[in-house]
Parts: structure tokens; sequence; C-alpha cells
């Protein structure tokens, strides 16, 4: 059929055979994975649906209006009644706590990754490409080993979402150790701090305004990969997106799309506050 | 005959700096390049044949250097940064590196707390071989002996003033309490009390600058390295801070390494002064002989719009008066120096040589004829003399005035040299470059 004699290559085959071999031989792994997974996502869900709405934007609120002030609290509570109002307050709910499982795991293996990546430049120039890899390849292809390994429901669909996530994690940790003005380095190091000192009080201080702007971003990513994640059962509003693509229904997917959006802003309008109000940022706003 | 004296003391006459002058400035000595003081303490910085080559074959490349390759030949095996560095920092001096941007003097400062290990060579830090210690050790080198300034004040954003300038007390693992007076002591020395709960943004550059200093005066090390310090901040800030290092460098006696490309920044605050050019030292001396022998056309070229009269003192101009009559001598011997000299005045001293006034001609011609055999009546103040330390520009007014040269008196009173106004103007002209082979550069 191939008209370039070019010889096929089974690349397909083999990365076919590794994720059996990695099923099979990893299954005892996978089912803690799936186990600590469930357990965790399972915990948070139950405590964002458990109280009633407005307990739970109440908090919400009260969060935005720390991070930032009372007009994201109003605008919280107006967007929260709305998601309520178009009947998708428990799907929001359960987006809302994969999302949030989903970027905490990528946060706790980006933050580290990036600052090795940062100290190093051989793991930079390691990690550089495999994150190229990650997030470029279309994310549906994660879903096929990930439900391979762990079937259907929220952990395929965590695990995707982390692959999926991670990146910008990593890449503003480093970029942000990076662009920490070497003369403050330096300064450390002049004086005789240890390195661990060093990252401590004047690189992950300084840094930290990029490095949350990557939290943001991984938040953001997380949060486009739900309806993804309905695909393969978990609950939440992909799952009413896939439902509504299915049988195309443009009265749900209008409703569930607009409570995705919502959730976004909320999100990133509370996370991109936090960055800004790091203790370097605010000292330098002050001048 | 003319003489010149050059000021190859220790320090240079400076005076701001009343008891660094150093007494006899008619004294030649061979220039001291071994720096070791008189107590036999070791110098406070030792560079020996110091190499840096930045690069994945830099030992080959100081191979080649060492051959006398030059450092465009070795290009394709790495950048030379510093090519083979060899000096002394006397205990208490400021030692002044001066070179244009790329000359390696960044990277020189930064070998001397070992922010960067030398190729080759070898950096002591008061007799402490630098590369001979591990991370631990070194850390606590730079904790204890030796801290620094930088060009752009490398300040915490995020900590007040007071955290700033108390952060090495806290690396060193001093009590909270007790660094913040340290640190608070330090602020008030650089002028900054008031400021403490400030942060670094909310400071002009010289306050900045100013929070650095005290930063590392809170360390409480001997040698302080300040790179570029002040460079970064306009000209009227820019002296006023050179004014104060001057002043806290003399009653905390600190060894100072300052790196500037101004050469009247090096001129100004410099005991001494190396110069460098392309990774290597050209020259190392005070001000005056960097001015008045410069090393070579690079040097001397460098130095060309320098204001000379600023730097240039007195003593380095000075020539052995050529009329002086004891006061004892009387209106004969007086009439006969200056008939020889072909002046019309003298100086008068005293036993101890110290200047007591001049005599003109006539007056002595007159005491002669009503047959006085003493100068008591007809020595007249004459020229306020000048010190041996006084800068050129000085000296201008009282030649001005003068009938006869200027006198030059050291800090016991004794007249030691005259400054002819001709000699004055001849200073101005830019100095050729030496004889290499008479050059005073310490290999």
């Amino acid at each position: 059929m191939s008209d370039t004699f070019v010889p096929r290559l089974p690349l397909g085959d083999w990365v076919e055979s590794f994720v059996d071999w990695v099923t099979g031989a990893w299954r005892p792994f996978f089912s803690v994975v799936k186990d600590v997974l469930v357990g965790v996502y399972d915990g948070l869900d139950w405590v964002l649906s458990t109280p009633p709405f407005w307990v739970v934007a109440l908090v919400l609120a009260v969060v935005a209006l720390l991070a930032k002030g009372w007009r994201l609290a109003v605008g919280t509570v107006v967007g929260l009644v709305v998601v309520a109002g178009l009947g998708q307050w428990d799907n929001a709910m359960d987006t809302l706590a994969l999302v949030v499982v989903a970027s905490v795991i990528a946060l706790v293996v980006a933050v580290p990754l990036g600052i090795w990546a940062a100290r190093d430049d051989r793991v930079s120039a390691i990690v550089r490409p495999v994150l190229d890899l990650m997030q470029t390849m279309p994310a549906f292809v994660y879903l096929i080993p990930t439900v391979v390994i762990f079937l259907t429901g929220a952990v395929p669909g965590i695990v995707a979402t982390v692959i999926f996530a991670l990146a910008p994690g990593v890449r503003f940790t480093e970029l942000g150790i990076r662009q920490v003005d070497a003369e403050v380095v330096e300064a450390g190091h002049a004086f005789g701090a240890t390195p661990g000192r060093i990252l401590r009080q004047i690189q992950l201080p300084l840094a930290l305004p990029t490095i949350m702007a990557g939290v943001n971003q991984v938040i953001m990513l997380a949060l486009s990969m739900v309806v993804i994640a309905g695909m393969v059962g978990a609950d939440g509003l992909g799952k009413d997106v896939v439902a509504a693509l299915q049988r195309v229904n443009v009265a749900l997917g209008f409703e569930a799309g607009l409570a995705v959006v919502i959730l976004a802003i909320y999100l990133d309008r509370v996370t991109s506050a936090l960055s800004g109000r790091a203790k370097v940022a605010k000292a330098r706003a002050r001048a | 005959m003319r003489w010149r004296t050059r000021t190859i003391e220790h320090e240079r006459h400076r005076p701001r700096r009343p008891g660094s002058g150093a007494a006899a400035a008619s004294t030649a000595r061979p220039p001291v390049t071994t720096g070791a003081a008189a107590d036999g303490a070791p110098p406070a910085v030792t560079v020996e044949g110091v190499y840096k080559v930045f690069g994945r074959r830099h030992a080959e490349a100081v191979r080649r250097l060492r051959q006398g390759a030059t450092r465009d030949d070795v290009k394709a095996l790495g950048t030379a940064a510093v090519v083979d560095a060899s000096f002394e920092v006397r205990r208490g001096e400021i030692f002044v590196v001066m070179g244009l941007s790329g000359s390696g003097k960044s990277t020189l400062i930064r070998m001397l707390n070992g922010l960067w290990t030398p190729t080759s060579g070898r950096v002591l830090l008061g007799g402490e071989e630098l590369s001979a210690v591990d991370a631990k050790q070194l850390r606590q080198l730079r904790r204890t002996r030796v801290s620094m300034v930088f060009q752009h004040f490398a300040l915490l954003p995020h900590r007040s003033v007071l955290d700033n300038a108390a952060y090495p007390l806290e690396i060193q693992g001093v009590d909270k309490t007790e660094r913040r007076a340290r640190a608070t002591e330090a602020l008030a020395l650089v002028g900054l009390e008031g400021w403490e709960s400030s942060f670094p943004s909310q400071l002009s550059g010289g306050m900045r600058q100013r929070v650095g200093l005290a930063r590392a005066l809170a360390a409480d090390t001997d040698v302080l390295l300040m790179d570029e310090a002040f460079s970064a901040l306009d000209p009227l800030i820019r002296r006023e801070m050179q004014e104060q290092l001057l002043d806290l460098q003399q009653s905390l006696g600190k060894t100072i390494v300052f790196i500037t490309h101004d050469l009247n920044e090096a001129m100004h605050l410099g005991d001494r002064i190396a110069v460098m050019r392309a990774g290597e030292i050209v020259q190392i001396g005070t001000a005056e002989e960097i001015l008045s022998e410069p090393a070579d056309d690079y040097v001397a070229r460098f130095v060309a719009d320098v204001d000379r009269t600023r730097v240039l003192t007195a003593s380095s101009v000075m020539e052995r008066p050529t009329a002086v009559v004891p006061m004892a001598g009387g209106p004969r011997l007086a009439s006969r120096t200056m008939r020889e000299a072909q002046v019309s005045a003298a100086f008068v001293v005293d036993r101890t040589r110290a200047l007591v006034g001049i005599v003109r001609d006539a007056d002595v011609v007159a005491a002669i004829e009503q047959g006085k055999d003493t100068l008591e009546g007809i020595v007249e103040d004459g020229v306020a003399p000048v010190s041996t330390d006084t800068p050129l520009a000085e000296v201008f007014a009282p030649a001005a005035e003068s009938p006869v040269p200027v006198p030059v008196v050291d800090e016991r009173g004794r007249l030691v040299g005259v400054v002819p106004r001709v000699t004055l103007l001849e200073a101005m002209i830019p100095v050729e470059a030496a004889d290499p082979a008479t050059k005073e550069v310490p290999a």
C-alpha cells in the first residue's frame, strides 16, 4: 500500500508490546496507584459534593476574596449560581475534584523536576524534548494505554491529565530559577551560603512569581483535559459534553461547556492573583 | 641636576587620610612587590601565576599560553579570561584592578573568593590556599574572611534593608537579636539609620549600594571585594560613595580589592592599581607611577586624558632646591649661594632643615654693606609651603604668586624640595611610555 520504498517501521507494535509488558509486569504497582488515586479523588469529591451548594460557593468566594478582592468574590458567587442554575453543580464539583487532584500531582512532580533541570544542564537537555513530546502528542493518545492499564473511570482521566498538564509546571519552574539574577545567587555563594540555603532563601522566593504562573498554566491545562477525561467515563462536566456531542444535543453541550468556562475563569483568576501575592512581587510593587 | 621623587611607599600620600602618608619621600627604594608586612604576617591576598580559561580544552590553552601564545592564538581552545596574573594585596590597602570590559578583571576578583577556580596557579587568602580546601571549608572562609559588594547590588528584594544587611550573619549562624543589632550598626556606618524596615525597591541606587556595603561590613571580614561597586551609580552619588569608602577604610582598616573600568575612580581610590588588558596585568603601581611612568603605550594612551593635577602630588614633580642657606650661615654665604644658583632669592632653613622663610638678594647685599653677620631680620615668610602629598592642582595658586619656586615640606616642616613653575607646567604634559627596560612592573 505504501509507495515510498521506506520499509514499514513497526514502532506502533513496539509501543503496544511495551504497554502490554508494563501492564502485565507492573500490575500490582498499578493497582496500588489506582487505589490511592480513587481514594484521594473520592475523598475530595465527597468534601465538595456533600455540603449544600451555598456552603461550597461561599467557601470558594472567600478564597477569591482572600486571593484578590471583593469583586472576584462577587463574580465567583454569580458564576457558581449560574452553574447551579444550569443543573451542572454536581458535575462541576466532580470536575473540580479531578482538576485539583491532577494538578497537585502534576506540581509535586513538576516543581522538583524543574528545579533539577535548572541546576543541571544535562537534565534540562533530556527533559526538554520529553516535555515537548508530552505536550504536543494528541491528548487522546494518552487515554489508550491508561485505559488499558486502569480501565475506565476517574483514574485514567487523572493520569492522562497529569501527563498532559505536567509540562508547563516543569518549564516555568526551570525558567523561573534560571532567570533569578545571577548576581544575587552569586552573593549567596560569596557570603558562604550552602546550595540548599540558596535554593530556599534566594532562588525559590525570587522564582516564585514565575513558578506561580506555571501553576496557573498547569491548572488551565488540567481543566482543558476534562472533556477528554469524560470520554473514558470520568464523571463531571466532560461526560455531559461527550454525551452532548454523541447525541448532537446543542443545549446540553452549551450548558456543560459554559460551566467549564466559569470554572476555568475562577481557577485562573485565583491562581494568577496568588502569583501577584508572592513576597518578591509585592516587594517590587512597593517601589 | 634634576631628580624626580617617586612615591614608592606602601601608601600613596593622600591629604584626606592623615597618618597614611609615609615620611621619607626622598629615599629611593625599589618598588616593594613581596608585600609581606613588617610583622611577618602573610599578605591579605596572594595571587600566583593564575590563569583562567573557559572552555573544554582549558588545560591545553594554559600550556600554550605559557609557551608564549597570545589570547587570540588559543581562541579555538577556550576563552582566556585571565593570563598569568600575579600580585599581592597588603593588609589594609585599597588595591584597584582597572581595565576595560572584557579585560578579565571580574573573573579575576571572583577567583579571590573561590567563585571561580583558577585553571592554573594559586590564590591564597591570608596564607590559606583556596583550591586546597573542600567546599565546606571554602564556605567557611567566605563567611569569615572575605565579603563582596556587587555592581548591581545583588540585594534580596523580598527582604527588608535590615534583613539584607543581616544576611551574612544569618548564614554565619548568628542568632537573630545579635545579627539585627550588628546589621543596624553596619547600616549606621553607611548612613542608613532609619531605613531598616524599608525594602530595596524603595531605595535609590546609591542607597541600595550602601545596603550592599553595609551587608559586606556586617559580615565583618578583613577582606572586601568590590566588583564595579560604584559603576552603576550616577557621577555625583559615585563621588560621594568613594569618599565614604575612603573614610570607612580609614576607620575600619579593611583590605579592599576594588574593580573598576573608570581610571579616575581607580586613581582616586587606589593605594596601588593593577592595569589589566586582554587578561593580563600590564602594570602594577601607585597612581603616580602609572601616570608618570606608564609601562607601555596602552597604559600611556589610557592615562592620557586623566586630570593629572589631581593625581600627581607635589612630591612626584618636586626638584632639589638649588638655593638653600642655613639660618646660621650669615649674609655672605647667602649671597654666594644665590650667585652660584643664579637666583634672586634663597630658602632659609634651620638646623633641622625646617623651612624658616626666604631671603632676597637686595636685602642680603644691604645686610653685608651694614656689616651684619646674621640673617636675623631680613628673612621673609615668602610663599606658604605645600606638603609632599598636596595634589598639583593645589600648587598652582601659590606658584602664581611666588617669586621663588614653591617650597615642599614634609610633615615635620623640613624642606624636601621645590616646585618651579616650569616644572608644574611640564607635569601637565602626558608622559610617553617608559623604556620597557626600566618599567617597574612586578613580574
